[in-house]
């Protein structure tokens, strides 16, 4: 940890904010039931009835996890939640007001499901709050952990029980109910890397031998019997990858897991090589797999009638974007666009549905927040003191960052475009829950980081203040 | 560890800043170009709502749009064309994503976005009226379009066929053959199945989609000594009697023998221009070719308005240039001179050789709307009829027209396109497509030929039989269907 050069303080001063985390609070429910009035006015000249009982659930709800918050995390960070809850409410906004246009009934426009699963992702996270004092528990189950990533991600392949839909395997069903268990996955994976790294770091920090070109210095390469965890991260990722024919959990798994390989050794090596193994493997199955080629063809060729109209075609992403171009700098107003005839627009798609109704400016604005959120868990990795929690918390956060990057990046065609969802934005009760669940590990962390050394009771001779 | 967690958090600066840049580009500068994607169905809905104007032929709405709406509903328009498949090559279609023909190249003004609609416009905002687009009247006469459509029919086979009023360039019909229902391709209810009734056009070997009139090129044979003797006439002040070299077969690397009766034209020895011409005689005028010189043919070529640019002729649908390109090679030079080799043309632009002849030595420039009106029927714009080129001398003009009256007399090549009762100049044409599918077959005239009403070019693609034969009868009709 104490290397040659002194690191800036990073510790975080033992403030509370929660006032200033309510205001914002009331800010974000004010947001989430402006948008329901604007889309209420556009859709149908009046502002809706909904806005009201939807936005008081919302808004209840919204209190009573800042309340608990209060009790059981008087020092969390008092931004997370409130930047959690302006993307939830925006995304309940939006998908009400999707489903209100497509169906044409403003007042019975089905937005329940999603607000049922906000309740349930909030309880989630503030039960995880409760239970779990001291993340670092988590770091015993490095295993366990590992165990769970590793059915979560296999399960949608269980024939049976995995429903494969567009193009990929994602998803599980069984009841009538389905769920995809990747949203869950990439937690137990970064849980288990933090725990898995921090012990191995050392070992895979260790060079073999430098490459230079002339004087000066590409990289270290790691020694050779090292390379099994490279290996074996590798190979899930295109097992996966393969199999599901799932691009975007591949892409998001193996991204974090080189982030996190990265942070445990500061070794730039592991990343070039994962890259480079990553970029043949995805070479191999653009030469072998038809699925791919497709995918690469929409992404290189979008406006081609032939690729437009062909089946599975890029007809999604190109009407995704003239929605977008509709939306121009300004956007539409909430209600104004047409989003709501393009497939899956309040998943998938719903970034393209909010930048043709609220534009630039409005899609820019949640941009910010998102990434808001994804720096403050980067300050908590820097202000927690243990190794496990430093990774733990930068894991999240560039997780939550990188699915970001691929849902948009796909809809922007800065990279080829895959199914995923957009944390917080995206109907479906997984990615809700899965959400809620890493703002309760951040906000738990952060709370851990922030509060006050605490006090001696006695101090007698060997008998030591311990710090957390 | 700290360090590489800040360099994780720039990173994931770098990556928002990237979706941010990529973002401003698609919504803030590319939002345009995408908004007018052929791909953007969007447009089409939004066009579903305003009412087009028609496009008309004779005093007959071809192109008009309906409301398909039901009662009390907000109106909806469904574009609708009469005639089947004769119009379509001029008028086009309006289809889901795209249109083509008038249809496209006169868009503004039809949906009634054009500028010269403004004040219009503004004036129906004001008195609360219901916007409409502008009216296309189009100098198409239904009869002769109708002619040359049935003559292909009739025939069975695929072709075009070009008229034009020689003194003012109007086009009276402009027909391509297979053509197809625009009704079939513009559905707004029934979208499915407009977009697979078009792929399956464009996936129709005799290509219906292709304007064989005007973006076709052929050779065009024998019709193409027309050019050749005002060449000799105007470089080499020949006349209808100047006599030229004309064996049975001549030596042009491979030989080129006569397509006459008996292979000759004189018994072998020289024969005059105006004979030549009568007969279609082949080595005379491969022997004119090479005497005028490749540069001069090629000039007198681009005078009657081959060898333009891409972008110059547009009437208003673009023309594909004709060509005839200056041969240094004795043998290509040759065969230059009877429409073979490198020399190939659009039906459009031997029609405009016939029009130039048949008006005194000037070409007009074709042009196929005469006029665009409002809704009130008051002028928007009318067209003007403007020379496009000056192809020959009126003397020229005079000598040549002789000459092509003989071609329809009983001794001509061409009596197939004779009207009773008057002369009728024309010139047949046999073209060697240099593979097994048979021959072009060429017909190109104007009638009556003291006082042209109207010029034609007719061609049939692979006829395999003669000009005479084949093109002349549907040049004919075409030509009744105003004269008589």
């Amino acid at each position: 940890m104490s290397t040659a050069t002194p690191e800036a303080p990073t510790a975080l001063p033992p403030v509370q904010r929660r006032n200033a985390e309510l205001v914002l609070i009331g800010l974000t429910i004010v947001i989430t039931m402006g948008a329901m009035a604007v889309s209420g006015l556009n859709l149908n000249g009046a502002v809706p009835g909904a806005m009201w009982g939807y936005g008081l659930i919302f808004g209840a709800m919204a209190l009573a996890t800042h309340v608990a918050l209060r009790f059981i995390a008087p020092y969390a960070d008092p931004l997370i939640l409130p930047c959690a809850l302006f993307l939830n409410g925006i995304g309940v906004a939006m998908i009400w007001r999707l489903d209100a246009a497509e169906s044409g009934d403003i007042e019975h426009a089905g937005v329940g499901m999603q607000l049922i699963w906000t309740a349930v992702g909030m309880v989630l996270c503030i039960a995880l709050l409760f239970f779990l004092k001291e993340p670092r528990v988590l770091q015993r189950y490095t295993y366990v952990s590992a165990l769970v990533a590793l059915v979560l991600i296999a399960l949608p392949m269980v024939p049976g029980l995995g429903i494969s839909e567009f193009g990929a395997r994602r998803w599980i069903g069984f009841g009538g109910f389905t769920v995809q268990p990747s949203e869950f996955a990439k937690i137990a994976l970064v849980v288990f890397l933090s725990s898995y790294l921090v012990t191995k770091r050392q070992v895979l920090s260790l060079a073999a031998k430098q490459v230079k070109i002339g004087r000066f210095k590409i990289m270290d390469l790691p020694r050779a019997r090292d390379f099994m965890p490279m290996v074996v991260g590798w190979v899930a990722a295109i097992g996966l990858l393969v199999i599901t024919k799932d691009l975007g959990t591949s892409l998001l798994l193996f991204g974090t897991f080189l982030a996190m390989l990265y942070v445990a050794t500061q070794r730039s090596s592991w990343v070039i090589i994962g890259v480079t193994l990553f970029l043949a493997a995805a070479t191999l199955a653009f030469r072998l797999f038809w699925h791919f080629r497709q995918r690469v063809d929409i992404w290189f060729n979008a406006y081609d009638q032939e690729v437009y109209y062909r089946l599975g075609g890029s007809e999604q992403l190109v009407k995704g974007q003239i929605g977008m171009a509709y939306g121009g700098t300004t956007g539409t107003g909430m209600g104004g666009g047409q989003a709501h005839h393009i497939f899956a627009a309040d998943s998938d798609f719903i970034l393209a549905s909010l930048g043709e109704d609220l534009g630039l400016t409005g899609l820019m604005a949640i941009l910010v927040v998102i990434f808001l959120l994804v720096e403050r868990g980067m300050r908590i990795a820097l202000a927690s003191r243990e190794l496990f929690v430093k990774m733990l918390a930068s894991g999240l956060a560039f997780v939550m960052c990188f699915q970001v990057f691929v849902v948009l990046g796909g809809l922007t065609r800065t990279i080829p475009l895959t199914g995923m969802t957009t944390p917080f934005l995206a109907a479906g009760g997984s990615a809700l829950m899965a959400s809620w669940l890493m703002i309760g590990l951040l906000l738990r962390m952060s709370d851990n980081a922030r509060s006050p050394a605490p006090q001696a009771i006695q101090d007698e001779g060997a008998t030591q203040v311990i710090r957390r | 560890m700290n360090t590489p967690i800040r360099r994780l958090s720039v990173f994931a600066m770098v990556l928002f800043g990237a979706l941010m840049l990529q973002l401003t580009w698609i919504q803030g500068f590319q939002a345009e170009a995408i908004r007018e994607d052929p791909l953007n169905g969007r447009q089409y809905t939004e066009r579903l709502t305003e009412q087009r104007g028609p496009i008309v032929v004779g005093d007959e709405n071809v192109a008009f749009s309906t409301d398909i709406s039901e009662e009390d509903d907000p109106a909806r328009y469904q574009r609708e064309y009469t005639g089947g498949a004769l119009y379509t090559p001029v008028v086009g279609s309006f289809r889901q994503f795209g249109a083509s023909g008038i249809e496209a190249t006169e868009n503004a003004l039809l949906d009634g976005s054009d500028d010269r609609l403004a004040v219009r416009n503004f004036r129906d905002i004001i008195t609360g009226r219901e916007p409409e687009g502008a009216r296309v009247e189009l100098t198409i006469d239904p009869a002769v379009q109708e002619a040359g459509f049935n003559g292909f029919r009739d025939l069975g086979m695929n072709g075009a066929a070009v008229a034009i009023e020689p003194d003012t360039g109007a086009i009276l019909g402009s027909v391509s053959y297979p053509s197809y229902d625009a009704n079939d391709v513009s559905s707004v209810t029934d979208t499915t199945e407009a977009t697979e009734n078009y792929v399956a056009l464009e996936n129709d070997e005799d290509q219906p989609l292709l304007n064989r009139a005007l973006r076709e090129r052929y050779p065009p044979g024998s019709t193409f000594k027309v050019v050749t003797a005002a060449a000799a006439i105007e470089y080499l002040e020949a006349g209808p009697d100047s006599t030229m070299e004309a064996p049975n077969v001549l030596e042009l690397g491979r030989p080129l023998p006569n397509a006459t009766p008996g292979g000759t034209c004189n018994n072998g020895q020289p024969d005059t221009l105006a004979h030549s011409i009568q007969i279609s005689c082949n080595t005379s005028f491969a022997n004119w070719a090479i005497e005028v010189g490749g540069e001069n043919l090629s000039e007198q070529a681009t005078a009657f308005g081959f060898n333009r640019e891409e972008d110059e002729l547009n009437v208003p649908l673009n023309v594909i240039p004709s060509r005839a390109p200056a041969e240094e090679d004795r043998n290509i030079l040759g065969r230059a001179g009877i429409g073979q080799s490198n020399v190939e043309a659009t039906p459009l632009q031997m029609a405009m050789v016939a029009a130039g002849v048949a008006n005194s030595g000037d070409v007009m420039h074709p042009y196929m709307v005469d006029s665009v009106r409002d809704a009130d029927r008051s002028v928007v714009t009318q067209t003007t009829p403007d020379v496009y080129s000056q192809a020959v001398s009126p003397s020229t003009a005079s000598t040549l027209k002789d000459m092509m009256v003989r071609v329809t007399g009983p001794d001509g090549s061409g009596p197939n396109a004779a009207i009773p009762g008057m002369d009728v100049a024309g010139k047949t044409g046999t073209a060697e497509t240099g593979n097994d599918l048979g021959t072009h077959n060429w017909f190109i005239g104007f009638a009556p030929a003291d006082d042209p009403e109207i010029a034609v070019a007719v061609v049939i693609e692979h006829g395999g039989g003669s000009g005479g034969s084949l093109a002349a009868p549907i040049a004919r009709q075409m030509m009744e269907a105003v004269v008589l």
